[in-house]
């Protein structure tokens, strides 16, 4: 896990998305499904993190590990400026994938917004759409 | 299968045959094959004696980690190969009854499978040109058995056409082959094509659409003999005084188009999914097992890499116990093969140089979920005719996979239940097993009405869950590979990787034993070189 000092987001890797919506011909993959954009229908922001989220954040964002790790969003300091995790979760960083073509500015606006004062975290203050729009 | 597109354009008309037929097919209609591209697999390699007591750390015990380790042994190397599973193989890995899976979160599931039975939570099938990955299959004596990827008698199925109700796979692919071939013939006779093809091409070609398309003396596809030959009968010849056989009646032009029907009969087309395949008797799981078998005293089990440092004198690598945790241990080497995923390794300290790094940082890793299904009887080859092969639907299970050994055998069987990647596999992933298990079911149940009252126990495997690989495989883009590729494999001071993520066959074993042999042979040259 990444620990930032000032606020400003870390290195984001470069988003790998096309390759995510249509997986790569060559991969083991028994049907080729082209994805649409935003495939994801849910849009509150419990549905997304419930959703989504959790399958690698865990329930209550507590996290996870094993041999590699998923950090808990609970009491995450990290979340704190919410432009962090507005980048996170549009570019992606190391095993998390950036889910920039498969959310709306709206539903990345929501998880955002859902996550920061929840699971022990008390941070206030919401993310607007436009400002992920500007972050893409 | 994606959802009925509105009325396609021209253009996507011609992708999609090209989706299907391959635009090279369709443009030319008869171009002889493409030569098939040579394996990058030059058999089997031939390392000259290093210099004694020469050491390598190989970190991970799945197909890369012990085609390294081999190699390595067997030129004089001494091998030491730390592995987080209790067994090797890593997504080499087939699960059977009594197997005890806990995912990440904690849900743990137990296999109820019968003796005999199993399911590939990961790899299970291998194309006749991978050669490399069939090399060491054939020097371990895994048997093999062939793997059905096309089954014309298996179900294309949309829950938004034809009521609902799954449609043959034969009849899709008639049916679209004959329109496809109707419409090319009617452009060509109605001289659309006359500055492209020469009149004696044209000739031509009208006869290899009628062959191909399956059409009748007037270049029409329709209800008779000719097209019953590909699509089916209403009623099959038989013998003696049995009724005469009747031809059954083809689906219309934009029923195919608009059910997205077309998009599954390509999935046997690709390189990768072109008979012959294989799969290893009792399962893909066979080939980790014999592999942790011929290098049994090198791998040392439930050992948990946490830190890989390197300096002028060699490698040491920190491990605790994967299970307890606790007491941190070290081993050291002269040289170190690393195949942790990349999903992993970015979590890990390793002192390499920033390209390096950067390369591992950058690559996510694919979701995807895996169901099996335990019936009481094989009532897809009981009462439909099915033997092998898959089903395509637009739910959210996506594929029904029938097994592929033990045909005709009365009793049980198990079925792939879900087979699917992105979208589905990632909410699959933030369900719970059981949950995950309930909605194979649920879209099964609406191909085969036998699912319910069949049904036994099934388990689910969601690859982001999987503790020790963090998702499926690598998702390169092809701007990752360009500016990360070549630093991802480079060799840097006494560290280099290895595995599928180091390939350029994504999600593919042949990828893993292509890179490990690459890796294996640079690390050498350097070593004879210093
Ligand atoms: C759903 C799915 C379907 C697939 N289908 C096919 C197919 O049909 N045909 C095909 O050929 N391929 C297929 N593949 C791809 C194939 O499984 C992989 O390419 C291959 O098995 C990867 O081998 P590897 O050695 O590179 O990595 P792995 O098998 O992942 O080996 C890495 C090893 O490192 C260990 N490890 C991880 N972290 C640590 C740590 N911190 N310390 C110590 N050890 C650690 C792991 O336990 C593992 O054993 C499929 C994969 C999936 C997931
Ligand atoms: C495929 C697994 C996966 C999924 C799904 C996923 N994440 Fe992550 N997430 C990770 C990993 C792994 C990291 C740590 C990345 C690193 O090592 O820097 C992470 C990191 C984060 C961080 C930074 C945490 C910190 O303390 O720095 C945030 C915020 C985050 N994720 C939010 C989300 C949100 C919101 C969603 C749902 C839209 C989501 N994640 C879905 C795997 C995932």
């Amino acid at each position: 896990m990444i620990k930032i000092a000032n606020g400003i987001a870390p290195r984001l890797s470069i988003a790998i998305l096309l390759a995510a919506l249509a997986p790569p011909a060559r991969a083991d993959t028994a049907a080729p499904a082209p994805e649409p954009r935003n495939p994801f229908e849910q849009q509150a922001g419990a549905e997304i993190y419930n959703g989504v989220c959790q399958g690698c954040h865990m329930p209550d964002a507590r996290g996870a590990s094993g041999a590699g790790a998923y950090p808990a969003l609970a009491r995450d300091r990290n979340l704190e400026i919410a432009a962090y995790p507005v980048a996170i979760v549009l570019k992606g960083q190391k095993a998390m994938p950036g889910f920039g073509n498969y959310f709306t500015d709206e539903q990345i606006a929501n998880v955002v917004n859902y996550t920061r004062p929840r699971f022990g975290n008390h941070y206030r203050g919401k993310v607007p759409p436009a400002d992920v729009k500007a972050m893409r | 299968m994606s959802d009925p597109a509105q009325t396609p354009s021209r253009r996507s008309l011609f992708q999609m045959i090209g989706t299907v037929a391959g635009s090279a097919a369709m443009y030319h209609a008869m171009t002889v094959l493409g030569h098939a591209a040579e394996s990058p697999f030059n058999g089997p390699i031939k390392l000259s004696a290093p210099p004694p007591g020469t050491s390598v750390l190989v970190l991970g015990a799945g197909i890369a980690g012990m085609v390294a380790a081999m190699e390595l042994r067997d030129a004089g190397y001494r091998v030491q190969v730390l592995e987080y599973n209790n067994r090797p193989g890593g997504r080499n890995w087939s699960l059977y009854g009594g197997d005890v899976y806990t995912e990440l979160g904690g849900a743990t599931q137990t296999v109820r499978f019968d003796p005999g039975q199993y399911i590939n939570p990961g790899p299970w099938r291998i194309p006749y040109h991978h050669q490399g990955i069939l090399h060491y299959v054939n020097r371990l004596n895994v048997a093999l058995e062939p793997f059905t990827q096309v089954n014309y008698n298996a179900y294309v199925h949309s829950t938004k056409m034809f009521g609902g109700k799954p449609v043959r796979y034969r009849e899709v692919q008639a049916d679209f082959h004959g329109h496809v071939a109707e419409l090319l013939a009617k452009c060509t006779r109605q001289n659309a094509l006359d500055q492209t093809l020469s009149k004696e091409d044209r000739e031509l070609l009208l006869t290899a659409l009628k062959d191909w398309g399956a059409l009748d003396a007037n270049y029409e596809y329709g209800k008779n003999l000719i097209s019953a030959e590909r699509r089916g009968y209403d009623i099959d010849p038989g013998g003696g005084l049995d009724p005469e056989p009747a031809p059954s009646e083809p689906r219309a032009m934009s029923d195919m188009l608009r059910s997205g029907l077309w998009a599954a009969i390509g999935a046997g087309h690709s390189y990768d999914m072109q008979s012959s395949i294989f799969q290893p008797k009792g399962g893909m799981g066979q080939i980790g097992k014999a592999f942790g078998k011929a290098l049994e005293p090198l791998i040392q089990y439930n050992a948990k890499v946490i830190d890989i440092h390197q300096d002028a004198g060699g490698v040491t690598v920190a491990y605790v116990d994967s299970r307890s945790g606790g007491e941190r241990r070290t081993a050291t080497a002269d040289w170190c093969v690393c195949t942790i995923p990349a999903s992993i390794l970015s979590q890990i300290p390793m002192n390499v140089g920033g390209p390096m790094r950067a390369a591992i940082d950058h690559l996510p890793y694919m979701a995807s979920l895996k169901v099996g299904l335990q019936f009481k009887r094989r009532f897809w080859e009981e009462d439909e005719c099915i033997y092998g092969g898959h089903t395509y639907t637009n739910q959210s299970n996506r594929v029904i996979g029938y097994p592929m050994w033990d045909y005709f055998s009365k009793g049980k069987g198990v079925l792939l239940g879900a087979y699917t990647f992105g979208r589905e596999a990632f909410i699959a992933a933030a369900r719970s097993p059981e949950q995950r298990i309930e909605d194979a079911l649920e879209c099964g149940a609406r191909i085969h009405p036998q699912y319910r009252a069949e049904y036994e126990c099934g388990v689910a495997v969601a690859w982001h869950r999987v503790p020790w690989a963090l998702g499926c495989a690598g998702e390169w883009s092809d701007e990752g590979r360009e500016q990360h590729y070549n630093n991802l494999c480079a060799l840097d001071g006494r560290i280099i990787l290895a595995g599928e993520h180091a390939s350029r066959l994504a999600a593919w074993q042949e990828g893993s034993v292509t890179s490990a042999l690459d890796a294996v042979e640079r690390l050498h040259k350097r070593v004879m070189n210093a």
